[in-house]
């Protein structure tokens, strides 16, 4: 594998789910690679950008189906891998970082406790080692007294912190992925700005890639190299962070003008005016 | 005349050694008509000043008066015909059981209006649902029109004052701007007084034209969204809430 070839490399995904009602497509036919770069993922609610995220590490659920001409981590087939090498993967090479702490941290065991079990599932390092590997961990996303906090439960620390620690959860076992579905979205403003500071420093220093869901394309915009814009399961644009100013499809615009801004105040927000063809046009490749 | 005057408002929570002030001798006024926000990060006591106010926190000292009405520890019937609250989680706020129809004239029934029928098929055009909507359950509805619903069912008893707590945050930005357009519709129909909750500044100053900043408990300041806007904000919490919410590309 050279270094130039993609981390995780996604062709024609599609996802299902066998409904009453028929079949419901939730991603329809996207395609898009992700190397050693920040891949912001944007669209609303129901667009399908968490499930994505969540294919890409086969974790949806029958009746849910993943279909893919391609789906590799690695050179590794996803689709093919049986579910003991995929635990492996899991965690190992590919972490997600999940909305809300309050839900994803185990509340009956302490926070070093479930540092240290989530660095042994994945490399046979003694409990002391861990212990230490998990305190310093810590203390790069920047928590305060980690001995401490190595001891705490879960609803002894902050909504900030538990995504702090979340992070850091992930990144103890070294994977070269992070997918982070909204991942500060249930954090207050002023502490948003700095759990992403924390997670691109930590994720530039290591050479990751990272897959960055949410619905904020401001917020994407500021933290990515690179963006697709999703719709009714498809991609429907896809462009450099930079250069969202020029963005053509009137989705993405519409996006964009519908956040109120307070520097340039407007007597009346721009509504979104859906146009049914969006959902018709073949999704955009997001592949490089 | 001031729609609401609050002086020395003191709120807090359990007693004895456990006793936390969640709200700290905090005064402010909210002129007829005006729009007051109210923003700071979670636990800085804003949505306990607008569930004080509602009669949702009876653990108060200090003195409010709304609507020309002083308030006790218990609200008059008449204090809710004038003063609604709109909660932040559509998903959470009705009823699962109950249709939209059901939901607005419970609320009607409360207050005694007369003309059920009418006026439900009226509300649901102003909130820009339709009479379709009428007989439907909540999870029929997508997130943006439940709080349509939730509004509609808060201008059920015509009210003077609205309490807003985040109504926009459980939902797209897409959804927010329709949301955000009916409220500044209504308003301007109704002649509606607001105080918004919210965590996001540009919200915050989309619709309202003075806000008060808060940390701890406290008010940190109380200024003029078009000072907010001139980079006029004195306090250095204000300007640093400012830098971090983030500004649009656009």
């Amino acid at each position: 594998m050279t270094d130039e070839s993609p981390l995780l490399d996604v062709e024609n995904l599609w996802v299902r789910f066998q409904t009453r009602s028929g079949v419901f497509d939730a991603v329809r036919g996207i395609s898009f690679t992700l190397g050693r770069e920040r891949l912001g993922i944007v669209g609303e609610s129901g667009s399908g950008k968490s499930m994505t995220g969540r294919a890409a590490l086969r974790l949806i659920r029958p009746p849910g189906m993943i279909e893919a001409d391609k789906l590799e981590i690695h050179g590794e087939d996803i689709l093919s891998l049986p579910e003991r090498r995929m635990r492996k993967l899991r965690g190992g090479r590919v972490s997600m970082v999940m909305q809300d702490p309050k839900f994803s941290l185990n509340p009956v065991m302490s926070i070093g406790q479930q540092l240290v079990e989530s660095l042994r599932a994945h490399e046979s390092v003694s409990r002391s080692a861990a212990r230490k590997r998990a305190i310093e961990v810590l203390d790069e996303v920047a928590i305060r007294d980690p001995e401490r906090v190595f001891d705490l439960y879960p609803h002894e620390v902050s909504g900030g912190m538990g995504q702090r620690i979340m992070i850091a959860m992930m990144l103890l076992p070294n994977p070269e992925i992070l997918i982070a579905d909204e991942p500060t979205s249930a954090l207050d403003v002023s502490v948003q700005l700095q759990v992403l500071d924390i997670m691109d420093k930590l994720v530039r220093d290591r050479g990751m890639g990272l897959m960055f869901i949410s619905h904020d394309l401001n917020l994407v915009a500021k933290f990515c190299d690179r963006i697709a814009i999703m719709y009714a399961g498809r991609i429907v644009e896809t462009c450099k962070a930079s250069e969202l100013g020029q963005a053509k499809h009137p989705y993405t615009l519409g996006l964009l003008n519908s956040v109120p801004d307070l520097e340039h105040p407007r007597d009346r927000l721009e509504v979104l005016q859906r146009d049914p063809a969006w959902r018709e046009a073949p999704s955009v490749s997001a592949r490089q | 005349m001031s729609a609401i005057d609050i002086r020395n408002l003191d709120v807090w929570f359990g007693s004895g050694a456990e006793r936390a002030l969640a709200v700290k001798d905090v005064s402010f006024q909210v002129a007829d008509g005006e729009s007051f926000g109210l923003v700071g990060e979670s636990g800085s006591g804003k949505s306990t000043i607008l569930r004080a106010i509602a009669g949702l926190v009876p653990t108060w000292s200090g003195e409010m008066k709304v609507a020309g009405e002083a308030l006790g520890t218990r609200r008059s019937k008449a204090f809710y015909r004038k003063v609604q609250m709109v909660f932040q989680d559509p998903y959470a706020s009705l009823h699962p059981r109950q249709t939209v129809d059901r939901v607005l004239s419970e609320a009607m029934g409360l207050h005694g209006v007369q003309d059920v029928d009418k006026r439900i098929g009226r509300l649901l055009d102003d909130v820009g649902l339709g009479a379709g909507f009428r007989f439907r359950y909540p999870h029929q509805l997508s997130g943006g029109q439940r709080q349509r619903v939730a509004i509609a069912r808060s201008l059920a008893c015509d009210p003077s004052i609205l309490l807003l707590d985040e109504p926009t945050s459980a939902l797209d930005v897409s959804v927010q701007a329709e949301i955000l357009n009916l409220l500044t519709d209504l308003r301007e129909e109704h002649k509606l007084t607001y105080v918004m909750v919210s965590h996001d500044l540009g919200v915050v100053g989309h619709l309202c034209e003075r806000i008060g900043v808060m940390k701890e408990g406290r008010f940190v300041e109380v200024l003029a969204v078009d000072d907010m806007r001139k980079h006029k904000a004195k306090d250095p919490y204000t300007r640093h809430l400012l830098d971090s919410s983030i500004n649009s590309v656009r």
